[in-house]
């Protein structure tokens, strides 16, 4: 007597058959988990105690951004403003503005603001602006157009690979140390400019572990 | 119910073998696939199963405590320290991979060499291969200090845009011992086909019958079936049996590749080779003799088996008796102060015994094989198999412990005191295996039927009246 | 646990006469390795099953979370996970900070009184740092361990929180409320039975109220106590000058040094800069082939004696009668020598004599007045006064005997005259000799007051309990060993609710000055017009320029030889000694001290009873042996401890372990030897009972767990060493061994076979070269390692284990007979080989070899398989077998290096070269377009070692300093056989040995 149906056969080729796809499936479908928003937060913009918009400051009033970030030249930590950064000028204009109530709050109690980190790499990862700055890598290429974010989110993946592809052809995203916190900036030539840069500033393709993890 | 020593023309034959039979006669085909599947489907399961399961599960509970408390609280609960960053984990992790070669070894290298006496016991011998790779494989998991992490061994595209170092040695393990597994699955597996397809048939219960039927796979014997069976098979002995020679020289490298005197050494990978085998037999044996006893199945696992695993022990255990002397003798000859003092510190250092008894367990005890009265005594046999075991275990204990506990700056050396837990895991494991091979023989044919029904006379003619 | 405490006794004869049949040129580390007895081995045997199946994990778990919360560092950024993120500006930026980057601040840090000037970082206002100051003299940039382990103490979450009455919280106003009737009171008998009760006191700041109080009330008297007293050396001056004077040594102008039981170059004022001052005569170059000579005349051996060129282990009492014999030997008095030590004392003096003006003879602490007077004579005589030495005031304000002043306490406690009693730093009910009695007597005293760190035994019997604040939280000044003035600033606000000894005087004295101003105005009254000059440029320095007391021209008269002279008792003599890492007992809650293993005998957590080996053979006595010692009818159980080149019948008790109440690291640790010293000999003394008890105590020391035989030490040559001649001779050393043994390759370092060419470092490459010649083994480089890179300590159980985690530890090597055996110190941190071991078998690359030659550890990539440490021929890898980090205790957070990252559980670790600091330094540069000048930064190691030991720098720039040590004729590199290429490499240790006694 027959304990299966024939059908059985066909649904037994299939799974065998299908077996491998699925499991190349899934682990594909990890892979891109691993590398979507979900995970690297890119492009998610997170909600601020004060509303800042970078378009508004940089892009509409021109602030340099070493205005603000003030150790970004001269130290690993670029620095966020403190409350009295803020107040130079509102203290001026927009004196009373809902939006700045945190603001004002803040400097007349003493208490800081706390804002929402944006760019936030594991404690186990460091990394220097002001070398980067120095060796002509520009803020627009870690940071994105910065001008043209109302409220600030993560251009760019952070990855480790991310990151590495940059330290491995550094003459792809070198720009003249003058250009660095230019946002528009484009390179005419990069074929030509690129590597002239790179010897130029010396930038040697820094990909040892210890660069970045100690 | 098939008795198995009921009349039939063809007991009187005379067998086709000069030496003493791999099957005792008096049996048909059909008498052997009675009394084989009969010990899964309808004879009652002794109590002794049920005692020896219950035993051995306890015991596996053991190793999950022990499991739960290492993750929980580290590594540290072992008594490996700075000095000797290598223990338990270690020693158990080569024991087990090298009792895992027996099994593939019979049922690929000898199937190519025709050696139609495996064919008895090939079946659990395979078992116990897979077993023992899985109780091994527990190992190098959990003795990293990060086993959720453990996945960065393995080579898959990442964030990280990195590789795992494939320089090292415990790479080529994963590639090794996973490669293993797998064949030594897929062999044990395909090899069950037509015997599962029997107990399908012959099952009472319909569940069994469904178990069965989807392990078996549509098989119905047809012509076609058995050459497609054929060819694979064939192919994958011829697969496995490199395996059997790569896994163990792949581990051996573990320490062949390294600084440290006592491991740094050429002649590794075949003394490692000659060693697994050796232990996996000695554990066929100490596995087979209590079995043929207890399901009565002497006449399917004759003397004639047990003597020719024994000449086998024989021969691997003086292999590595020669291995043992090249150590010293390389020690003496290089000239080289550290790797005399390691030699020096095994024979008269604080872990002497283990060195003592190990030169015992492995050279001494062996030699009663030379004695046919020996060979051909179960018993016996079985002790000598069991010394054996444990002989295993003491040789890879001191390569691990005495050679990384007095290294090269004397301001380092430290002593290595195992701990509960290490103890526990190392049991515990045992008891896995036990478990293991007390649900295989409930559950399925601890002997091929069809492959034993090969060995009758009248398969040679009668081949096509199969099925 | 350790295989310390299973030893059975030596037979010293016998592997004495081996000895000389091996020609004695073994390094032997532990008695045992001068053992071939079949009954040894079988003693291991036995031991071993015992200790076959030890319980769960070698300790229990209550203490070790306890030492965690105690101890252990930085961890607040939890290495492998992504914290919520937030981040928090500044509301109004302070100007100078620049986040991100440390600043550096100069104050002093006290010891025994005396100061010693550091740099502090300071990270957005966090001090995590203790670096030496280079513009105080008594540091020139160095620090020892105590002064590195000084910033966890300000951390330690032990440290007296609030003003406790009776054990009761309570607040500052309750205690002024409460002492001011009292003071009323008092004041109308003009102070009478009002005592102030301090340590040693040379802030002039302090000194200034004190004097102020005291003019105030004339009937108050103040009293001084230290267990670590300078009186011997104190009323040896007096002895031999007639008043309080102190002696500044300059060994850097002395060829031939005399050590009288003195343990100058890692205790008692001024050592750091001694040790500095003594290897600038002792380091042998290509270019600088003399070297001074020491002579140790010693019964414990000490850092000191450990390098001496001639050691003679002889009884502390012998050592005034040896002192006087070497006197008479120049022409100072008639007590000639005889006996077997003249020979030897003979020598010495004809060396002295031929070294006029360029020696210099030195007594300890421990020893009598007698025998510092007849040391200054003999200086005196030798014309080294005014050259290798000056006599100048005392630092100190008002200098006493301390041991008479608290005499004179007790005294009066039981005559009832004292009311008050105010203590002010200190722990007398812990220290005092144990025949005042002092807890008992001071409840006698009706008013109580205690100004203290720790809330303690003296807290205890005090009404009220004030916390002191930390050095690095207060305003204050202090005089170094020669005078030096350096204003104490203020790193942090207190992190407690603390005061320091100046605002309690202030209270005192009703001054309502802020302690800023109480010390600024102190200054402003002495140095008027210059002041604000003067303020802001030793707040700059560190020290207080044309501060150092002036020298004065005195003669030294030699001391009347004693009425009867001390007849040598066959009695055990005891000698009294601070415990070398946590000093009379103020460090016993410091996890880093107390974890650092004691200078030679590398014990950690303990101080058992050290004694000669042929003692311990004679007493039937073994390493970790328990014994209650009797003496003056008080008796204290201890383990004891055999120390090669210890005087015989001598027993060397380490006072300050035995903590009854301080903190969750000191209490229960060690064993409390106080009891034993009394008022009458606190130092030195005799007629001590030693009782078996038949126990044993796990001795947790982190060198002593192996033996070895002596041939084989010869044939792994592990140090090489030689003596001046030979070096004069053949400058390599290289050693002439028998057959088939490996010689030292210094070629073979830099380049070894190959089949592969080797890698090309264009950039930087750096290494590190240890002159063991000069390292004494202080353990300064070890807790400035452990503070840099944020270092757990473990706990006794888990060093027992062989799990200690320094990253750096020192080697340490005996040569030579039991009874005089030569020591060498070998520091050693991560080899960065060339071709490093570890590298290619971590099988996920996280440790890795970097474009300058560092040998990486990736924490972050670290799966923990400890491979790596298996395959290190050095050992120097560190694995986190549990969560030594601790992550919980927030007081701990803000002294953590915030350029290192905590390592969490399975994770392996190792010196990294301090590349957090090389990698600061690369960007510095290239921001600046330069590249980075040698010794422009340098390791925490390197930077802390008192001897300059430790270089580290670029060996690709031919120039550096490195490179030319590794060019040094005597340098070697360890195990470089292995074709390892060692990055950090050696100097040889040379001795300079007297022909004159080397001949016999």
């Amino acid at each position: 007597m027959q304990i299966f149906h024939r059908s059985t056969n066909a649904l037994a080729r299939f799974s065998i058959f299908g077996a491998l796809f699925i499991i190349a499936f899934i682990l594909w479908v990890i892979m891109m988990i691993n590398r979507s928003p979900l995970v690297t937060r890119q492009g998610v913009v997170q909600a601020q105690p004060v509303p800042f918009s970078h378009e508004h400051h940089v892009r509409g009033l021109g602030i340099d951004c070493r205005y603000c970030h003030t150790s970004v030249e001269s130290s690993a930590f670029a620095g966020i403003p403190p409350t009295s950064t803020c107040m130079n000028c509102h203290s001026q204009i927009w004196t009373n503005a809902d939006m700045l109530e945190p603001v004002r709050a803040s400097f007349r109690s003493g208490k800081p603001i706390v804002w929402t980190r944006i760019h936030n790499l594991p404690d186990f990862v460091r990394f220097d602006h002001s070398v980067h700055i120095h060796k002509g890598i520009g803020c627009a290429s870690c940071h994105g157009e910065v001008d043209r974010m109302q409220l600030m989110y993560q251009a760019m993946p952070l990855t480790m690979e991310w990151c590495l592809s940059c330290h491995r052809a550094p003459e792809a995203h070198v720009r003249p140390r003058s250009k660095v916190f230019d946002m528009e900036w484009r390179s005419e030539n990069r074929a030509e400019e690129g590597p002239r840069l790179v010897k130029e500033y010396n930038i040697r393709k820094k990909t040892d572990c210890s660069i970045c993890h100690y | 119910m098939a008795d198995p020593t009921m009349p039939h023309e063809e007991a009187a034959k005379p067998s086709r073998f000069d030496r003493a039979p791999t099957i005792e006669p008096g049996h048909t085909f059909a008498s052997i696939t009675d009394k084989i599947s009969s010990i899964v489907l309808s004879r009652r399961t002794p109590f002794g199963w049920y005692v020896g399961f219950a035993i051995s599960f306890a015991i596996v509970n053991v190793l999950l405590v022990s499991v739960g408390v290492l993750l929980l609280r580290g590594t540290g609960i072992w008594g490996i320290n700075n000095r000797i960053a290598w223990g338990f984990a270690i020693i158990n992790f080569v024991w087990w991979i090298g009792i895992g070669h027996a099994g593939t070894l019979i049922s690929a290298i000898l199937l190519l060499l025709k050696q139609e006496w495996r064919t008895s016991i090939n079946r659990f011998a395979e078992a116990m291969t897979l077993f023992a790779v899985a109780c091994a494989g527990i190992f190098p998991l959990l003795h990293v200090g990060r086993p959720y992490l453990a996945y960065w061994l393995v080579p898959y595209p990442n964030t990280m845009a990195l590789w795992p170092q494939f320089r090292s040695p415990l790479v080529w393990d994963v590639f090794a011992v996973t490669t293993y597994a797998t064949v030594s699955a897929l062999f044990w597996f395909v090899g069950l086909i037509p015997d599962l397809a029997t107990l399908r048939d012959r099952a009472k219960s319909r569940a069994f019958k469904m178990v069965y039927g989807i392990l078996a796979m549509g098989w119905r014997g047809s012509a076609s079936h058995w050459h497609r069976y054929e060819t694979a098979y064939l192919l994958l002995a011829g697969l496995a049996t490199p395996l059997v020679i790569s896994v163990h020289t792949v581990v051996s490298f573990d320490f062949a590749t390294s600084v440290i005197p006592g491991w740094h050494a050429t002649f590794f990978p075949p003394y490692f080779v000659a060693g697994a085998i050796y232990a996996g037999f000695a554990m066929v044996l100490t596995l087979a003799i209590p079995l043929r006893k207890a399901f009565g199945v002497e006449d399917f696992i004759t003397m004639r088996h047990l003597e020719n695993m024994a000449k086998i022990l024989l021969a691997t255990g003086l292999i590595v008796g020669y291995a043992y002397i090249m150590e010293i003798f390389f020690a003496w000859y290089s000239g080289n102060p550290y790797e005399q003092y390691m030699i020096a510190n095994r024979m008269q250092g604080p872990y002497r015994w283990f060195y003592w008894a190990l030169i015992f367990c492995n050279i001494m005890t062996p030699q009663l094989l030379w004695f046919k009265r020996v060979r051909t005594s179960p018993v016996i046999l079985f002790l000598v198999a069991m010394v054996v075991n444990v002989g295993m275990w003491l040789e890879r204990f001191v390569i691990v412990i005495t050679s990384l506990h007095r290294t090269y700056l004397p301001s380092s050396w430290g002593m290595y005191y195992p701990t509960m837990w290490d103890w526990g895991l190392f049991i515990g494991t045992i008891g896995l295996f036990l478990a293991l091979i007390f649900l295989f023989v409930r559950f399925l044919p601890m002997i091929s039927i069809f492959e034993m029904r090969t060995l009758l006379p009248e398969a040679e003619v009668h081949e096509e009246h199969q099925a | 646990m350790s295989m310390g405490n299973k030893r059975t006794h030596l037979d010293l004869a016998k592997f004495r006469g081996r000895l000389q049949k091996s020609g004695g040129r073994e390094y032997w580390k532990s008695l045992e390795d001068l053992w071939e007895d079949p009954e040894f081995s079988a003693l291991i045997g036995q031991e071993f099953p015992q200790q076959a199946m030890r319980s769960a994990n070698g300790f229990d778990r209550r203490n070790f979370l306890k030492l965690m919360g105690a101890s252990i560092a930085l961890g607040g950024l939890a290495a492998c996970s992504r914290p919520a993120g937030v981040i928090v500006p500044y509301v109004d930026k302070p100007e100078e900070i620049v986040p991100g980057r440390p600043l550096f601040f100069a104050t002093a840090m006290a010891m025994g009184g005396f100061g010693s000037g550091v740099l502090v970082e300071s990270h957005e206002g966090r001090p995590t740092k203790i670096e030496g100051n280079p513009d105080h003299p008594a540091s020139l940039g160095a620090t020892d361990a105590w002064g590195q382990a000084s910033i966890l103490s300000l951390y330690d979450p032990d440290r007296s929180q609030t003003v406790m009455r009776l054990g009761v919280i309570s607040t500052w106003t309750e205690f002024q409320a409460a002492l001011q009737p009292v003071l009323q009171r008092l004041r109308q008998q003009g102070g009478a039975g009002l005592r102030l009760l301090t340590e040693t006191v040379t802030s002039p700041t302090l000194g200034a109220q004190i004097e102020a109080f005291l003019g105030n009330h004339p009937g108050a008297v103040w009293h001084q106590w230290e267990p670590d007293s300078l009186d011997n050396v104190r009323e040896g001056s007096r002895l031999a000058f007639g008043t309080y004077t102190n002696t500044v040594y300059r060994f850097d102008q002395a060829d031939v040094v005399v050590s009288l039981d003195s343990d100058f170059l890692s205790s008692g004022p001024g050592h750091v800069r001694y040790t500095r001052d003594f290897m600038t005569k002792r380091r042998v170059r290509s270019d600088r082939k003399e070297m001074n000579r020491l002579y140790a005349i010693h019964s414990t051996p000490s850092p000191t004696s450990s390098i001496a060129d001639h050691r003679f282990a002889v009884r502390p009492s012998e050592v005034e009668s040896i002192a006087r014999e070497l006197a008479a030997g120049l022409g100072l008095g008639a007590s000639a020598a005889a006996g077997e030590r003249a020979h030897w004392i003979g020598a010495i003096a004809r060396d002295l004599q031929q070294h006029r003006g360029a020696s210099i003879v030195i007594a300890g602490p421990e020893q009598p007045p007698a025998v510092h007077a007849i040391a200054h004579a003999i200086n005196g005589a030798l014309g080294n006064s005014g050259r290798t030495l000056i006599h100048t005031d005392s630092p100190e304000v008002g200098p006493v005997n301390q041991l008479a002043s608290i005499r004179q306490l007790a005294a009066d406690i039981d005559a009832g005259s004292v009311e008050a009693l105010l203590i002010i730093g200190g722990n007398p009910v812990f220290t005092a000799p144990a025949d005042l009695a002092f807890g008992e007597r001071m409840n006698r005293v009706p008013f109580r007051v205690r100004l203290g760190d720790d809330y303690d035994e003296t807290s205890l019997v005090s009404h009220w309990h004030l916390p002191q604040t930390h050095y690095l939280e207060m305003w204050s000044d202090v005089r170094a060993f020669d005078g030096t003035v350096s204003i104490v600033q203020p790193l942090i606000a207190p992190l407690y609710n603390g005061r320091s000894p100046h605002e309690l005087m202030a209270l005192l004295n009703d001054d309502a000055n802020e302690p800023y101003e109480i010390v600024r105005s102190h200054w402003r009254r002495q140095a008027g017009a210059g002041f604000d000059q003067l303020w802001r440029e030793s707040l700059h320095r560190g020290a207080i320029a044309g501060s150092p007391l002036p020298a004065r021209a005195l003669t030294a008269a030699m001391p009347p030889p004693p009425d009867s002279p001390a007849a040598a008792s066959p009695a055990l003599e005891l000698v009294f000694r601070p415990d070398p890492t946590i000093r009379d007992g103020r460090f016993a809650n410091n996890g880093w001290l107390q974890e650092l293993p004691k200078p030679l005998t590398k014990i950690t957590w303990d101080n058992p009873a050290l004694l000669s080996p042929s003692t311990a053979a004679k007493l039937g006595l073994a390493d970790g042996e328990m014994v209650r010692l009797h003496h003056r009818g008080v008796e204290i159980e201890i383990p004891v401890f055999r120390v090669p080149g210890h005087a015989d019948d001598v027993v060397t008790l380490h006072y300050g372990n035995g903590r009854r109440r301080v903190g969750r690291v000191g209490e229960g640790t060690g064993f409390d030897v106080y009891p034993l010293r009394s008022s009458a000999a606190p130092w030195i003394d005799s007629g001590v009972r030693v009782e078996k008890l038949g126990r044993t105590h796990p001795i947790a020391s982190t060198q002593l767990h192996q033996m070895l035989e002596t041939s084989d030490y010869d044939r792994r040559s592990l140090v090489k060493s030689g003596t001046l001649a030979g070096y004069l001779k053949d400058p390599s050393l290289a050693p002439h061994h028998e057959e088939g043994a490996p010689v030292h390759h210094e070629q073979g370092i830099d380049e070894g076979p190959t089949l592969y060419p080797a890698w090309k470092y264009d950039g930087y490459a750096w290494a590190m070269a240890i002159d063991t010649n000069v390292c004494t083994g202080c353990n300064g480089c070890v807790i400035a390692c452990q503070s840099e890179n944020n270092i757990p300590i473990v706990g006794k159980e888990e060093v027992l284990n062989h799990r200690e985690m320094h990253w750096l530890r020192i080697d340490h090597y005996y040569k030579g007979t039991p009874e005089s055996p030569e020591s060498f110190h070998q520091p050693l941190p991560c080899m960065h080989c060339e071709n490093a071991p570890c590298e290619p078998v971590c099988p996920v690359e996280a440790t890795s070899h970097s474009s300058e030659g560092l040998n990486e550890m990736t924490y972050n990539r670290c799966v923990g398989t400890r491979y790596c440490a298996n395959n290190c021929p050095y050992k120097v890898r560190r694995f986190n077998f549990f969560d030594y980090s601790d992550y919980a205790t927030e007081s701990l957070k803000p002294m953590r290096n915030p350029d290192v990252t905590v390592r969490t559980r399975g994770v392996m670790e190792k010196c990294s070269y301090c590349v957090q600091r090389i990698n600061q330094a690369r960007r510095d540069s290239e921001r600046e377009g330069r590249t980075i000048r040698d010794g422009e930064f340098t390791t925490a190691c390197a930077a802390a070692c008192p001897s300059e030991a430790i270089v580290f720098g670029d060996k690709n720039d031919p120039k550096s300093l490195v490179s030319r040590l590794r060019a040094e004729p005597a340098h070697y590199g360890l195990l470089v056989e292995l074709n390892t290429q060692p990055r950090t490499t050696y100097l040889a240790a040379l001795r300079n040995p007297n022909p004159e006694i080397e001949a016999e």
